[in-house]
């Protein structure tokens, strides 16, 4: 069974775009299924590491905190463009030791910290476990790193450790 | 445009209210990395554009055309997850090729290079 | 009524993004790095990505999504492709 449908969840998600490309019928799911299974072979043949997870019952938790967070932070950051050159400059670079050392938990935290306007992951050093953020509102440096360390690295190590 | 005309009224204020909303934030993205003085600073704005910007828009065309063919219509979300998808690997690209050049350069606005990565431990890790 | 609330958003939202990408094109220009001018690039894909989607929301037709998709994938793979560049000075390694 495994050996067919290497990895599921990819070859679900494949067949689900390939009907919403083309369209809802019989002859479209079976050679969307068709491409699928191609593809989760190929994917199958690079070995990749399959990340483990723990919790499923949190992800829907993270979605959740991280859409209110990307919309919270668009209205913060769009208003300190808007006020201009009235605004002192409060950007700056800060460093975050992180407990964190699943891969797959790392790079979901380095995509929500990037797609979160007003934080931009920059370096991680894996040997020493230190981040290099660019945060663009960095008034209170204690207050990014309690926000990043509790909202974001706990709940991540809960879902992948 | 008369496949407007088709459209009710709650339907087309709301698509036009998340146009706006959309090609707004995206207006406001691309004026900060216009303006903002370094490309540090820069690397933020245009994820206005990326996040909200696009979501707004793509929202606004599947209430539009969801409305007008009267099926629910959802492939733009496609688009969406694959801009949520790149858009932090490109700018984590960028991010990381800028650093790479300034301390390449010398550049005393950025914080220099870590102490030596531990290359016993990585080395350990590939040969499992 | 519903055609003219409709309209005239369709038209500011067409403005603002054109601005939007006229500023991403001005940055592209001006530099003054390699890596703004990469950026502004990215920014000026994006924008002309949702530029497309609202002319579909204009003209009513679902081409327009398959071209805008197409766009999004050529932007992802220039700019990774160039910040690539930027890191090593080579593409292909």
């Amino acid at each position: 069974m495994s050996r067919v449908f290497p990895y599921p969840l990819l070859i679900a998600s494949l067949v689900a775009m390939w009907l919403l490309l083309t369209s809802f019928s019989l002859g479209q799911f079976i050679v969307g299924l068709a491409v699928a299974l191609v593809a989760a072979q190929g994917m199958a043949a690079l070995h990749p590491a399959k990340p483990r997870l723990r919790r499923w019952d949190l992800i829907g938790k993270l979605i959740v905190t991280v859409l209110y967070d990307i919309v919270r932070s668009n209205i913060d950051v769009a208003r300190i463009i808007l006020q201009g050159s009235r605004r002192p400059n409060t950007s700056g670079f800060m460093t975050i030791p992180l407990d964190l050392r699943d891969p797959t938990g790392l790079a979901v935290l380095a995509v929500i910290l990037t797609a979160t306007p007003g934080t931009a992951w920059l370096d991680y050093n894996a040997a020493r476990g230190t981040l290099l953020l660019h945060v663009f509102d960095l008034v209170d440096e204690e207050t990014w790193y309690e926000l990043i360390k509790t909202r974001y690295e706990h709940l991540l190590m809960e879902i992948f450790e | 445009m008369s496949h407007i005309a088709e459209l009710p009224l709650w339907a087309s204020v709301l698509v036009s209210i998340f146009l706006l909303i959309g090609a707004g934030l995206t207006l406001i993205g691309s004026f900060g990395f216009y303006r903002l003085g370094s490309f540090y600073d820069r690397l933020h704005a245009p994820t206005l554009g990326t996040s909200w910007g696009a979501a707004a828009i793509l929202i606004a065309s599947m209430i539009c055309f969801s409305v007008l063919q009267s099926r629910p219509v959802f492939h733009e979300l496609l688009i969406g997850i694959f801009v949520t998808i790149t858009t932090p690997v490109t700018l984590m690209l960028l991010g990381r090729a800028a650093l790479y050049r300034d301390r390449a350069e010398g550049n005393p606005e950025v914080p220099a290079m870590d102490p030596p990565k531990g290359v016993i431990e990585q080395g350990a890790a590939v040969d499992e | 009524m519903s055609v003219a609330i409709l309209t005239l958003a369709v038209t500011i939202a067409q403005m603002a993004l054109a601005v939007a990408m006229a500023l991403a094109m001005v940055r592209m220009m001006r530099g003054p790095r390699a890596q703004d001018r990469v950026l502004g690039l990215d920014t000026l894909y994006v924008n002309s990505m949702l530029m497309l989607l609202v002319f579909g929301i204009r003209t009513g037709n679902t081409l327009y999504f398959e071209v805008s998709l197409i766009i999004a994938v050529f932007g992802f793979v220039a700019t990774v492709a160039l910040a690539k560049f930027l890191m090593r000075g080579e593409v292909i390694e």
